[in-house]
């Protein structure tokens, strides 16, 4: 017997992961299942069903109450156990990047995380991810006898299926108490910034020597009518700008219509999430940056020279 | 307290280039260095020692050219280093090195902290900080970006505790977690210091030890290459439409790409 099983705490993420999973069950004849876990998670069953999976496999133990890895991943380990699931694939969530691999390490299983896709050669499931800091996409394939792969949270759309017709399953888990204890939560501010709708963008990088030199890039970004986001150092490390104006894996995934990187090398953290962008230009002192290798126009020079020289020639366009 | 902080030296990835024929990355011959994430897990358990005492041991598996990477560990303010560099372990997947990184654990023994980047600069999988807790039956907690000893727990004095922060997608989880633990850290959590000459000149004179498959323990067909567990059939750069019409003349640069954005509608 065999399997596939979904799991990511996010309902929308879980969803996603059915509809793709819809397929590959179909192709590879294994019945399709969804952990439910933590306190009433059962609860909204039939939207699972709605989306392929035919058994719900319910883990509502007050171990479960906050995340903790091990936990979560002993409890998987039993549903899959029980659900004879060799397939199971979770939301590439922080969290979710935290479990697989420590649940693939219980199942003595090969793990692959943060994929970008999955498809099927014959009988064999293909996982592709980035690798070697964005420059390559790597094309792997499990040999376990169990496969663990957390998948990027918003890879696939939710799409129901024909059926909404499953089972329930309560699974009786046995579980230590954790270890870890959650004191306090501090829900992340968002602020007026929405870098996810923006046009235009202007985003700048370590490549920027001083805080002072933001006002250049405000005064292109004005030009242009565009917003301002920036890469990991600047918000989290140098703090010159808010942590919701970092685009990135960890922050946001943008799509603009145009989009200009200043001073960024291009690390796949940061690219990841622009692969969205209509026109991609990049500036960088570094002929070498694997920016360009993403750009469709770029200026390799100081961007301390070549930023008010585009301001000045945008402005002359836009005036003449 | 005992801190181990384990870290991987990687080659310099703003130096990979593209073979355009194949797509294939050549990346022989390249420096090798530590990534932000391993170099603040260091620095951060430097901190922890210089406030409450203890020692902290650096462990990296990798190339023999840690003999030399591994100094700027030494420099900063490891106590000691242990490096292996066995090429075959080198063939391991991500299950083999983090059963390697426990063997040498288990055989260091005493520690009460873990220190690890949450993932690796080059392949940032992720995969090492909980496969590790799950072989040392230890509590694991990622994306960490504040650590606090609490070295006077009046409630369970018997037990030694952290106090994490957990940085979530829309969230900060303060963490109380028993020690010993497993804590993957990421660049917020401090700013690694730079080693000052002397310090560098005195960490050839710290110990340095190379651990070979037999002083761990560790039979070589639980790690090679014929017992990994995810087989790689590909690794290329993507395959994308992008122009990459890249000007080296700054002024001209300007010019044609003002000129082309127009062109293509989508400046206004």
């Amino acid at each position: 017997m065999s399997g596939i099983l979904i799991y990511s705490e996010l309902e929308d993420t879980a969803l996603g992961l059915l509809t793709k999973g819809r397929e590959l069950a179909t192709e590879l004849d294994k019945p399709l299942s969804v952990a439910l876990l933590g306190n009433g998670a059962g609860d909204q069953a039939e939207i699972y069903f709605a989306h392929g999976a035919t058994r719900a496999y319910v883990g509502d133990d007050p171990a479960l109450a906050h995340f903790q890895a091990s936990t979560y991943a002993a409890a998987l380990t039993q549903i899959i156990a029980q659900a004879e699931a060799d397939i199971i694939l979770i939301g590439s969530t922080r969290r979710g990047r935290e479990l697989a691999p420590r649940l693939a390490q219980k199942l003595s299983a090969g793990c692959v995380t943060d994929a970008i896709s999955l498809s099927l050669q014959g009988k064999r499931l293909v996982i592709e991810r980035r690798a070697l800091g964005g420059n390559t996409v790597s094309a792997k394939v499990i040999t376990s006898p169990k496969q663990v792969i957390s998948v990027m949270p918003k890879l696939y759309d939710a799409e129901p299926g024909t059926s909404d017709i499953g089972e329930v399953i309560p699974v009786s888990l046995e579980l230590d108490k954790p270890t870890t204890t959650v004191i306090e939560r501090r829900p992340k501010e968002r602020g007026v910034v929405k870098l996810e709708e923006a046009e235009i963008l202007v985003c700048v990088g370590r490549g920027l020597a001083s805080r002072d030199d933001l006002s250049m890039i405000q005064t292109l970004a004005d030009t242009l009518g565009a917003m301002v986001g920036c890469t990991r150092p600047i918000s989290h490390e140098y703090h010159w700008l808010t942590e919701d104006q970092m685009i990135g894996l960890s922050g946001v995934e943008v799509s603009p219509r145009l989009y200009f990187a200043i001073g960024i090398s291009g690390q796949i953290q940061h690219t990841v999430s622009i692969m969205g962008a209509k026109v991609i230009v990049a500036i960088n002192s570094d002929t070498n940056s694997p920016i360009f290798n993403i750009a469709d126009y770029g200026i390799v020079g100081d961007l301390y020279q070549v930023v008010p020289k585009l301001i000045e020639q945008l402005q002359a366009e836009f005036e003449g | 307290m005992n801190i181990i902080v384990c870290m991987k030296q990687v080659i310099d990835l703003e130096q990979i280039r593209i073979k355009p024929n194949t797509r294939e990355p050549v990346i022989e011959g390249l420096p090798l260095l530590f990534g932000d994430f391993e170099k603040c897990a260091l620095e951060e358990a430097v901190r922890i020692k210089e406030k409450h005492g203890g020692k902290v041991t650096a462990l990296a598996v990798g190339s023999p050219k840690l003999k030399d990477t591994i100094k700027e560990a030494l420099a900063i303010g490891a106590d000691e280093a242990i490096i292996l560099t066995e090429p075959i372990f080198q063939d391991s997947d991500a299950m083999g090195s983090a059963k390697i990184l426990a063997k040498a654990i288990e055989k260091i023994g005493e520690y009460d902290l873990i220190l690890l980047g949450d993932s690796s600069a080059d392949e940032y999988s992720g995969e090492i900080p909980p496969r590790l807790a799950e072989l040392l039956d230890l509590p694991q907690v990622g994306f960490v970006r504040e650590i606090e000893f609490l070295a006077d727990s009046d409630q369970m004095p018997e037990t030694k505790k952290l106090r994490v922060v957990r940085d979530l997608e829309d969230a900060l989880e303060v963490i109380e977690v028993d020690m010993p633990a497993v804590i993957g850290v990421t660049s917020e959590l401090n700013t690694p210091r730079l080693a000052p000459l002397s310090a560098i000149l005195k960490a050839s004179r710290k110990p340095l030890h190379e651990w070979g498959p037999d002083e761990i323990g560790v039979a070589l067909d639980e790690v090679e290459a014929n017992a990994s567990v995810v087989e790689v059939l590909s690794n290329l750069a993507p395959v994308h439409d992008r122009k990459g019409n890249i000007y080296k003349d700054a002024e001209e640069g300007v010019e044609e790409v003002v000129k082309a954005l127009q062109k293509e509608g989508v400046l206004a």
